[in-house]
């Protein structure tokens, strides 16, 4: 067996005995039950499934949840262990520090995984089920939960590097709370202020879009509402989202992840145990 | 000749303005055991750091068999038992020492190694539950994992009680025998004593002494302590025989190995003033108050 799963195992392990696994779960199951349930009263109006709204309410909360939940499992990987003392006989064994990063990466990304799979699956099912499915729901159902996962690796890997930075597990968590801040929400605010400052003029018509989907997780937003336009219709969001090619916010969450990691295994290699 | 497994020549290294490791030179033969002795901050930790590539180095060599420090060649002939080791509180023991075991690349008999370690018990426990000389057994058992060219323990007896020791000094004594060199830092100096082939001691990141424990003795001259008690009167006694009083009851002499026999006849003269006497050699705390530049009582 390679060295990057046998630490996938022991991850999963701990992930399994501390209960994360069972947290996060529990915690999208009832998120996403609660939006599907609340969210499904324009149904009528706007003449699409419940499904096509479920998903639409979904995606604006896995902006917040997916990032959040990513950075609560990677934030003490590297930290937790340098605290705890246990990373210098780690480092000692024959795996490469990019290895041991690979192998924390696929078992917390299969975790996230397991958690978004089975909270949005469910609120999906739950809202098949009681106002309808269309192919076209189904696939924009299938896209929120890939897109999350990727959104979820983005911050893992954003996390492992912070957790490499900061040289102690508590400092890790304040870093982390203060990257989420950014990224969710000060980062959109910042835009915000600047298309109203801007009135309508060469920002917002050109480089706006760009600027937005550079973040993660507006790249995240864009692609689930650009691909589908009934999820665009029920969101309201549909301006920003025409003005980019469709390739746009695919390529920025895609490379996310990479560069995320690029940075970890750098600010890994500093570390002195 | 055979080949070292472990060459350190003129290493030094700073942190920040301090030199914290001044022109170390030590070799380790391959089945060799020595014990490295230093106070807290001397440096014991940060050579051990520097020997499994963990920590940089300014200048000098550190060649594990003919391998650089921290190459996977390196890594895969050390084992490492760090000070205070731990581990992540939510495996057991079994899913640990597995671990290692894959890191390693070792087909590894894990449940035989946690019974030679004295945890078969608990090797499916939580290492949350376990205490400190568990965790340190649970340590000592991925040191034996595969067959390494050197192992570097630090303070390896800390949080052992004393049969536990014993079975450590067993451990390493079949570490030697099958042919790794063992590099021991240590505070339990009494116990490192009769267990090593060799003893250099670091003193402010600088190697003061590397020498069998005897060949340091001899070099320190060091005297030897006779302690006699007195049948009555200790003062009359250490005036006698130019000792000193040391308590109501007992002088004590101090005398060169040289002039040893001489002191003890003349002790023996003087019939039955003295009720007892003990002879002590040099010990290693004398030696290591010697070579680490502190006053020798």
């Amino acid at each position: 067996m390679t060295r990057f799963l046998a630490i996938a195992v022991a991850e999963m392990h701990i992930l399994r005995r501390n209960r994360w696994l069972f947290m996060a779960t529990l915690i999208m199951v009832l998120f996403a039950l609660a939006l599907t349930f609340a969210g499904s009263a324009p149904t009528g109006a706007l003449g699409v499934d419940m499904l096509t709204v479920s998903v639409a309410s979904m995606t604006t909360l896995s902006v917040y949840l997916a990032p959040l939940l990513a950075l609560m499992i990677s934030f003490d990987s590297i930290a937790g262990e340098s605290d705890r003392g246990s990373l210098a006989l780690l480092l000692a064994y024959p795996a490469g520090r990019g290895e041991i990063l690979l192998g924390k990466f696929t078992a917390h990304i299969a975790a996230l995984a397991f958690a978004m799979t089975i909270g949005f699956g469910t609120a999906g099912a739950v809202a098949a089920w009681f106002g309808g499915v269309s192919v076209d729901s189904l696939i924009a159902l299938i896209r929120l939960i890939l897109t999350s996962i990727l959104l979820g690796a983005v911050f893992l890997a954003l996390g492992y590097c912070l957790s490499a930075l900061a040289g102690g597990a508590t400092a890790a968590a304040g870093m982390s709370a203060g990257l989420w801040l950014i990224f969710v929400v000060l980062y959109d605010l910042g835009l915000l202020g600047a298309v109203v400052l801007d009135q309508g003029g060469v920002f917002t018509q050109s480089v706006f879009p760009w600027v937005m989907v550079a973040n993660p997780a507006d790249a995240f937003r864009v692609w689930n509402i650009a691909a589908s336009d009934s999820v665009a219709l029920t969101s309201g969001m549909t301006g920003a989202a025409q003005a980019l090619p469709m390739w746009a916010a695919p390529v920025s969450l895609l490379i996310w992840p990479v560069i995320g990691f690029v940075l970890a295994r750098a600010a890994f290699q500093r570390v002195e145990p | 000749m055979m080949d070292k497994a472990l060459t350190i020549s003129n290493v030094n290294k700073d942190r920040g303005k301090i030199r914290v490791l001044s022109d170390i030179n030590l070799s380790l033969s391959p089945g060799e055991r020595v014990a490295l002795l230093g106070h807290n901050g001397a440096g014991k930790s940060t050579l051990i750091k520097s020997i499994l590539g963990l920590t940089s180095f300014q200048s000098g060599e550190i060649l594990i068999g003919a391998a650089k420090p921290g190459s996977a060649r390196a890594r895969a002939a050390t084992t490492f038992l760090p000070e205070a080791v731990s581990f992540h509180p939510a495996l057991t023991g079994r899913e640990q020492l597995t671990l290692f075991a894959r890191l390693a690349g070792e087909k590894a008999d894990v449940a035989g190694l946690l019974d030679r370690v004295g945890l078969p018990e608990a090797m499916d426990r939580r290492i949350g539950t376990y205490s400190k000389g568990m965790r340190q057994r649970l340590g000592l058992a991925q040191v034996l994992l595969g067959k390494p060219e050197v192992a570097l323990l630090d303070e390896p007896t800390s949080g052992l009680d004393p049969i536990s020791r014993q079975d450590l000094y067993a451990i390493i004594d079949e570490l030697a025998a099958q042919g790794t060199a063992v590099l021991i830092a240590s505070h339990a100096l009494t116990e490192v004593e009769a267990r090593t082939d060799r003893i250099a001691i670091l003193r402010k990141g600088a190697k003061v002494a590397d020498d069998t424990l005897s060949n340091l003795a001899d070099q320190a001259g060091l005297p030897i302590k006779l302690r006699i008690r007195a049948a009555e009167n200790p003062d009359a006694l250490a005036a006698q025989t130019g000792g000193t009083r040391i308590n109501g009851a007992s002088v004590e002499l101090l005398c060169s190995p040289a002039t040893k026999m001489q002191a003890l006849r003349q002790v023996a003269a003087l019939g039955d003033a003295v009720v007892d006497v003990d002879v002590t050699p040099p010990r290693l705390e004398d030696l290591y108050r010697h070579y680490s530049g502190e006053a020798v009582q």
